[in-house]
């Protein structure tokens, strides 16, 4: 049934980069539970702006959870208290009347604050330009059932290759690990046969690129796994693990 | 301007080939010597700028999202056709070439649909290469399934997510090139103008959307990968930055912008629910191979679908269409769900809203298998609504989707303004009035992927160039216009927001340019559009400051953007007195209340040229020449 509901929002402001941040406090009034939490934070946003207050940055595309634009830490949880949902597919159904919610920013050493609750997360792509690619120009692809892939095989790569890319297994780890993320890319291309010739290659550069810019390592919280929106398991961290180890030990790989 | 649009001479068949041979070559050397810019990264402008970069082009690509793998290519669910024929059902590029053709309602080029379809089966074989997970048979080989429109199955599908893994393959290639040094990666910019020297497009200016800042980049040719319209109308199934303004601040610079009327409204879509909400979300036409669309047979049946009997549900497409049944095209299941709630039948609280059931597949094949084809499309649809579709069948209503109109090109995907190519949903070229499922993709690989890097050349290779750099006339004037619309946005200092404009004129549009239109209803719309206008400029508040990370800014530019745009769409749609695919014109309608065409007088592309602020834009006329295929009135029955 829909309803409406009051909370208290006590929600990260920043102005840039290098500016101190500060929880601020806003009552959002007559909330429907319909809404998703993107759209409760536009209303207050539209409420804002009527006072001539400036809106509450917050990054956000698709709102149908699979561009992996949005995303914040809601009282500790990233993407909030609902199991494998992004933030902007949380409703505010799961939430009563009166509920105060602390919202802040993905932290991590390799995000930098951009405002409020946006960060950059470019170093994300940067671990994919070293060597999370098959190297395939244009127009050379044999045909597409030349090589035959066993379902399962398929599948598994495909389990791995769900992932958005929204940062949460970072914001979620106490070392600020993105094994998760890596241990999905490096795992969905090595399943796969068109992947082989450059798994070695690709699992020493993408490692050796993560460790520099500034992610922790993993030591198993395995809290990327319980707040991953869309469920990747830390199974490919295990298969990251094995393919580091092949490229490093039985590899000419350095 | 007489409109030619370059399509080569010959047999249809042989036309992309003899063209490929004519069109004149960059010498690999000589390759390096060429700045191209690529603004937009979805399929279309990731596939190109990583296969020009391939070629040993120097690539700037531009997106307004903060990784280019986040372009809302990454939202189409359902998958994307080709003509491989692996399932034996007698498929072929010319039956791809003719279901494409009758599904946009005749209103689409041969030569390039034809060219598409040829293509179309490269595409695949380069997503694999690529590492493309597509599902497969227990043998290993690629699995397909059937999407509206066809009586084969055709389409290559990554669960519920093709257009994220189709996009991260053109991504990964993307980003192999930024490691190679190929291309420069421009993240959260947005294009606030296109730079037009000496009648060739030379560069673009950008804002900088984290520090506000304005910049100019000089190229030899610009690519706009820029996508469509649909969040004209405000709730739409497009991401909520997607815009028209790339295109549009072309248009005002001379590209001529085609068929605007031509937009798509999705059949299956969860139905609106507040005044609150800010995008309709989707669920895939892949759905209609196993759910059944029904309501009851008496307006006004207020009882929970399962506690109404098979003989008082009336399963309408099924009836109506007995060939297609539930996968006839978009436009015609979309139609079809208004009447029925437009006779009162239709279900949920809002009325607005038709089933589509999975009980009888569930049935049939199990909740496992279903499951397998649909798991995520499922719980997608229960976050939003709070409702397991395993248990109560899923309530629909069709939404806007996709935008078939965009910047004229001719074959060689040029717009009017020499050096500026236009890809996948911001071009206007393949789809005619409709677009059957699983071709957006399919066209966006196309053009991107082996169009592009062909005919670029062709383009180079015969032109001659002076040198343009930032610091020219046109790039300072340009530059300085973008800054001053800036500045006058953040003047107004009104006192509505930028979004209740925007979904005021969403709500204009939704009335009376949107499923059915009538010339009154559109000459009463073009008012309300000016007048809305009007007041945009003298009440809107954009609050924050120019030279910062500022997100209403953003948006109030691009909403006064669609703000003029529309005008332009019920211009269109007020131009073209017949009914043909997405474009239904109350007036002209068969007895069975299907789009009536008028071959003789509209058989033609419908292009408009910018006369200058407040003039009414010029119309010019590519007549659609069709050599193979017979127009008929189509009938999916």
């Amino acid at each position: 049934m829909t309803k409406n509901i009051n909370l208290t929002l006590k929600i990260w402001r920043q102005k840039g980069p290098e500016a101190a941040g500060t929880l601020e406090t806003f009552e959002a009034t007559d909330i429907s539970t319909d809404m998703s939490f993107l759209e409760m934070l536009d209303v207050v946003n539209e409420r804002l702006t009527l006072e001539g207050r400036e809106p509450i940055a917050f990054d956000h595309d698709c709102r149908e959870g699979i561009c992996g634009t949005c995303g914040a830490v809601v009282n500790g949880r990233p993407h909030g208290p609902q199991k494998g949902t992004t933030l902007c597919q949380l409703h505010m159904r799961h939430f009563a009347n009166g509920d105060t919610l602390v919202i802040e920013p993905w932290r991590a050493r390799a995000f930098k604050v951009i405002k409020d609750l946006v960060v950059d997360r470019s170093a994300l792509d940067k671990m994919i330009q070293v060597g999370g690619y098959i190297s395939a120009n244009t127009g050379g692809a044999p045909d597409a059932n030349a090589i035959p892939i066993p379902q399962e095989t398929a599948d598994l790569a495909m389990d791995a290759a769900a992932c958005i890319v929204c940062g949460a297994c970072v914001a979620a780890c106490p070392n600020a690990s993105a094994m998760l993320f890596l241990g999905a890319k490096v795992s969905h291309l090595a399943l796969l046969p068109q992947g082989k010739p450059e798994a070695a290659r690709r699992a020493a550069a993408m490692v050796r690129e993560m460790d520099q810019l500034g992610f922790g390592n993993c030591s198993n919280e395995r809290e990327c796994e319980a707040e991953c929106p869309k469920e990747i398991s830390i199974i490919n961290i295990a298969r990251l693990n094995r393919e580091y180890l092949k490229a490093r030990i039985l590899s000419t790989v350095r | 301007m007489q409109l030619d649009a370059k399509i080569p001479g010959g047999p249809l068949a042989q036309k992309w080939d003899r063209h490929r041979f004519e069109l004149k070559l960059v010498n690999p050397a000589n390759k390096r010597k060429y700045d191209i810019i690529v603004v937009g990264t979805g399929l279309a402008g990731g596939a190109a700028s990583a296969s020009l970069a391939e070629l040993g082009y120097n690539v700037k690509t531009f997106c307004i999202q903060d990784s280019p793998r986040r372009a809302h290519s990454i939202a189409a669910q359902g998958g994307i056709n080709a003509a491989k024929n692996y399932t034996n059902e007698g498929d072929s590029i010319w039956r791809l070439f003719y279901d494409t053709v009758k599904g946009g309602d005749f209103r689409a080029r041969e030569a390039n649909v034809y060219r598409l379809a040829q293509i179309s089966n490269n595409i695949i074989d380069q997503c694999v290469a690529q590492g493309v997970p597509f599902a497969r048979d227990y043998g290993g080989l690629l699995a397909n399934r059937s999407f509206g429109g066809a009586q084969v199955s055709r389409t290559f599908y990554d669960r519920g997510q093709t257009g994220q893994q189709l996009l991260l393959g053109a991504y990964s290639a993307l980003m192999r090139q930024v490691g190679l040094g190929k291309v420069q990666m421009f993240p959260r910019r947005e294009m606030l103008d296109l730079v037009v020297a000496n009648g060739q497009a030379r560069g673009i200016v950008v804002r900088n959307l984290i520090t506000g800042q304005i910049e100019t980049h000089a190229a030899h040719a610009v690519v706009l990968c820029t996508g469509g319209y649909g969040n004209v109308f405000f709730l739409s199934t497009n991401a909520m930055a997607s815009n028209v303004s790339a295109s549009f601040k072309a248009y005002k610079r001379g590209a001529y912008f085609a068929n605007p009327c031509f937009t798509q409204i999705h059949p299956t879509c969860i139905p609106v629910h507040g005044t609150y909400q800010s995008k309709l979300t989707l669920m895939s036409e892949s759905l209609r191979n196993d759910g059944r669309v029904w309501v009851p047979k008496k307006p006004g049946d207020n009882r929970a679908p399962q506690q109404i009997p098979e003989d008082e549900r009336d399963y309408y497409l099924e009836s109506k269409y007995p060939s297609f049944g539930n996968l006839v095209p978009r436009d015609v299941a979309s139609r079809n769900a208004k009447e029925q709630c437009d006779m009162g039948k239709g279900v949920g609280e809002t009325k607005l809203a038709v089933y589509l059931d999975f009980a009888d597949a569930i049935k049939r094949d199990g909740r496992e298998a279903i499951e397998r084809k649909y798991g995520n499309l499922f719980q997608m649809y229960e976050k939003i609504t709070g409702e397991d579709p395993y248990e109560t069948p899923m309530m629909i209503y069709p939404a806007v989707h996709y935008t078939m109109g965009g910047l004229w090109v001719d074959y060689n995907l040029m717009s009017t303004i020499d050096g500026l190519f236009v890809l996948g949903e911001a071009n206007f070229s393949d789809h005619g009035a409709n677009r059957l499922g699983a071709s957006a993709l399919m066209q966006g690989l196309a053009d991107g992927y082996f169009v592009i890097p062909y005919t670029i050349g062709g383009y180079l290779a015969s032109t001659s160039f002076s040198s343009v750099t930032p610091d020219t006339a046109a790039f300072k004037d340009t530059a300085r216009e973008a800054s001053d619309r800036i500045e006058k946005l953040l003047r107004i200092n009104g006192k509505r927001t930028v979004d209740d404009f925007h979904r005021q004129l969403g709500q204009i549009m939704w009335d009376y340019c949107g499923m059915a239109r009538n010339n009154q209803g559109l000459e009463k719309a073009r008012g309300m559009i000016q007048e809305l206008r009007a007041e945009f400029w003298q009440n809107a508040t954009v609050p924050g400051e120019e030279k910062d990370f500022n997100q209403s800014l953003e948006r109030a530019g691009r909403v006064a953007d669609f703000m003029e745009f529309a005008e332009l769409m019920v211009i269109d749609a007020l131009a073209r007195q017949e009914s043909c695919g997405g474009h239904f014109n109350e007036a002209y309608q068969t007895e069975e209340n299907e789009a009536r065409r008028d071959d003789e007088n509209f058989c033609h592309v419908a292009a408009w040229s910018h006369s200058g602020p407040d003039k009414d834009p010029e119309f010019h006329k590519e007549p659609l020449i069709f050599e193979n295929v017979e127009l008929t009135q189509r009938s999916y029955k």
